[in-house]
């Protein structure tokens, strides 16, 4: 049974002891080393403990402080990154043998702003492989575990550094997010996880699974904290060309403002009867009344094709994006007598089953014959859940669902049926196909006291607004229901 | 489920697993066989909706050509580059043959 670990000092008070000389980055780095000494043979977060690299990033940070220079909003604080952000000269794997042992040779943007604000990357963390699946079993290297309860999976696929920052590893985490690969492990985890509007996050150096839907986005154990998180690293990139033309968002000033007045819909459509999940949202927005919101239940039926749509249309870009693992320009090869058995035999070696089968499927719906059919529809099924939500944000501000349909589950439950993998994404997958920010809270505890999370949906660049009520969740949450735990 | 309930056949299987330069041995085959037509039979809502009066979405928002200014600027360096190519040669990545013998 997990036990509750002391409380990170928010991101803003680390900075500031660090910047006023208060305590070193040094001294910061050897706490987070030491927990990961104590927890990484329990827990497996990370492909990759980045030690030499954190301290240099540390020694950087002092010497500034030392020299009267200002290191930044993150001044030694410890990430820890998806291994699918790409790390000049570090291992970046995906959670694929086809990638082992590839050193990228540029960083990610997310990577290079978080080093400009004064962060310390520490490792790089498990995913289920190519960010697909929600359990991070999908790892060719091992699955990470939750640290409320070792025999039951993180969530996925960015179990790694949800695990991370529920554990005490590091306060601050990121993720991508295609279908809920960021709010789902958070939920699963007891921390906050944001996904911000498509294109608020550049992808530069993102490793592509389905580019019309993947985002980056912050983990960390309260509102404010991952709203600061996501401050430093959003904003217009020009090396992304879906990178909305527009500065950062301000989050963090406006978190306190409350939600009075503000309309919160619960959609009816995912409180499956009896569910604690359910309950844990028609709680969480009883708070919201009582601090002033105007609260009613919605019905959004239209939501609900989601999820098939996003089947079809994910494997269908994900298919095209894995195009480029074919033995020649990078990672793992496997040969052949000519170029088109190479490619096949280093594919067919190279890649585990869920994303072997990802690409089965989009090839399917891409091939002559099927296109119309799946592509072509699911496409106009993704119009109509968007068409959906423009009907709900007339009269509402923020809508509320459960993240997920159900807590932690046990290691190995649901890997025989791909199905039943896929129904956790439920919840999620609608925000994701239209592009929408959506952010998971920690709310409550099962009865077998595993946290649940509620996710707060708001219209494109709706994150202020977004991150206000879940600051009023955060609130009116028991404390015990969010991490950090010790295992 | 019977052959006939099946979405997708091993042949067809098969079919797709050369588009997809894919190489899968039998087993493989016969269980994506079953495991893709569950996901065909999940997914079928979709292909059954009627979409008579509705636009697909490719992106989630408008999205134009980008452009930037015709200046030059360093690309990745060709060294590091080939670095990690499987097989390097003469600066170039190096494949096996890619075409028959000639007649």
């Amino acid at each position: 049974m997990a036990s509750p670990a002391p409380e990170f000092a928010s991101l803003a008070e680390i900075a500031a002891s660090v910047r006023s000389g208060g305590i070193s980055a040094r001294a910061l780095l050897s706490q987070s080393l030491g927990r990961i000494r104590e927890l990484e043979g329990d827990l497996h977060c990370f492909n990759e403990v980045t030690v030499e690299v954190a301290e240099a990033d540390a020694d950087a940070v002092d010497r500034m402080v030392r020299s009267g220079q200002d290191p930044g909003p993150l001044a030694g604080v410890p990430v820890a990154l998806k291994d699918n952000l790409c790390t000049e000269g570090i291992p970046t794997t995906c959670s694929s043998r086809i990638l082992a042992g590839w050193l990228p040779p540029y960083d990610a943007t997310v990577v290079s702003r978080l080093r400009g604000a004064g962060a310390l990357l520490v490792g790089k963390t498990n995913l289920d492989e190519f960010a697909m699946g929600s359990s991070t079993e999908n790892s060719a290297f091992g699955p990470t575990r939750n640290p409320w309860d070792t025999g039951r999976v993180p969530g996925g696929s960015s179990g790694g550094s949800a695990a991370a920052v529920a554990a005490g590893i590091v306060p601050l985490a990121f993720g991508s997010d295609t279908g809920g690969s960021i709010r789902q492990p958070a939920a699963l985890c007891g921390i906050v996880g944001v996904k911000p509007t498509y294109g608020v996050v550049s992808r530069y150096g993102l490793i592509a699974f389905a580019s019309s839907l993947d985002q980056i986005g912050p983990f960390a154990t309260t509102v404010a904290d991952a709203a600061l998180g996501l401050e430093v690293v959003a904003g217009h990139d020009p090396m992304d060309s879906t990178s909305l033309e527009r500065p950062a968002p301000s989050l963090l000033a406006s978190l306190a403002e409350g939600v009075s007045g503000l309309r919160v819909g619960i959609v009816e459509d995912f409180l499956s009867d009896g569910s604690e999940c359910g309950a844990a949202v028609v709680a969480a927005g009883e708070a919201l009344a009582i601090a002033g919101a105007k609260v009613d239940q919605v019905t959004i039926p239209e939501l609900l094709l989601g999820l098939p749509a996003y089947y079809v249309i994910a494997p269908a870009e994900a298919s095209s994006n894995l195009s480029r693992y074919d033995g020649v320009r990078y990672g793992l090869r496997v040969d052949g007598p000519d170029t088109e058995t190479m490619n096949a035999r280093t594919r067919g070696e190279g890649f585990g089953p869920e994303v072997k089968r990802r690409i089965m499927m989009g090839t399917y719906a891409l091939s002559a014959g099927y296109y119309d059919a799946y592509y072509g529809q699911a496409q106009k099924a993704r119009t109509v859940v968007i068409r959906a939500f423009e009907a709900a944000y007339r009269n509402f501000d923020v809508l509320l669902t459960p993240t997920t349909p159900s807590v932690a589950f046990p290691f190995g439950s649901k890997t025989e049926d791909p199905i039943e993998m896929y129904m956790c994404d439920l919840c999620s997958i609608p925000s994701s196909l239209a592009g929408h920010p959506a952010v998971s809270v920690p709310f409550a505890l099962s009865p077998e006291r595993l946290p649940i999370g509620v996710q707060v949906l708001a219209p494109a660049l709706g994150e202020a607004v977004m991150m206000r009520v879940a600051a009023s969740l955060e609130a009116a949450a028991p404390r015990e229901a969010r991490g950090p735990v010790t295992p | 489920m019977s052959e006939q309930e099946r979405f997708i056949s091993p042949d067809e299987v098969r079919h797709v697993a050369r588009l997809a330069r894919l190489a899968l041995d039998d087993d493989e085959v016969g269980r994506m066989a079953l495991q893709l037509s569950a996901i065909l039979e999940h997914v079928d809502a979709v292909r059954r909706l009627d979409t008579a009066d509705v636009p697909p979405t490719a992106h989630p928002f408008p999205v134009e050509n980008v452009l930037r200014s015709d200046t030059e600027t360093p690309s990745l360096d060709r060294e590091t580059v080939l670095s990690q190519a499987p097989l390097a040669e003469n600066d170039r990545f190096r494949v096996p043959r890619i075409m028959g013998e000639a007649p």
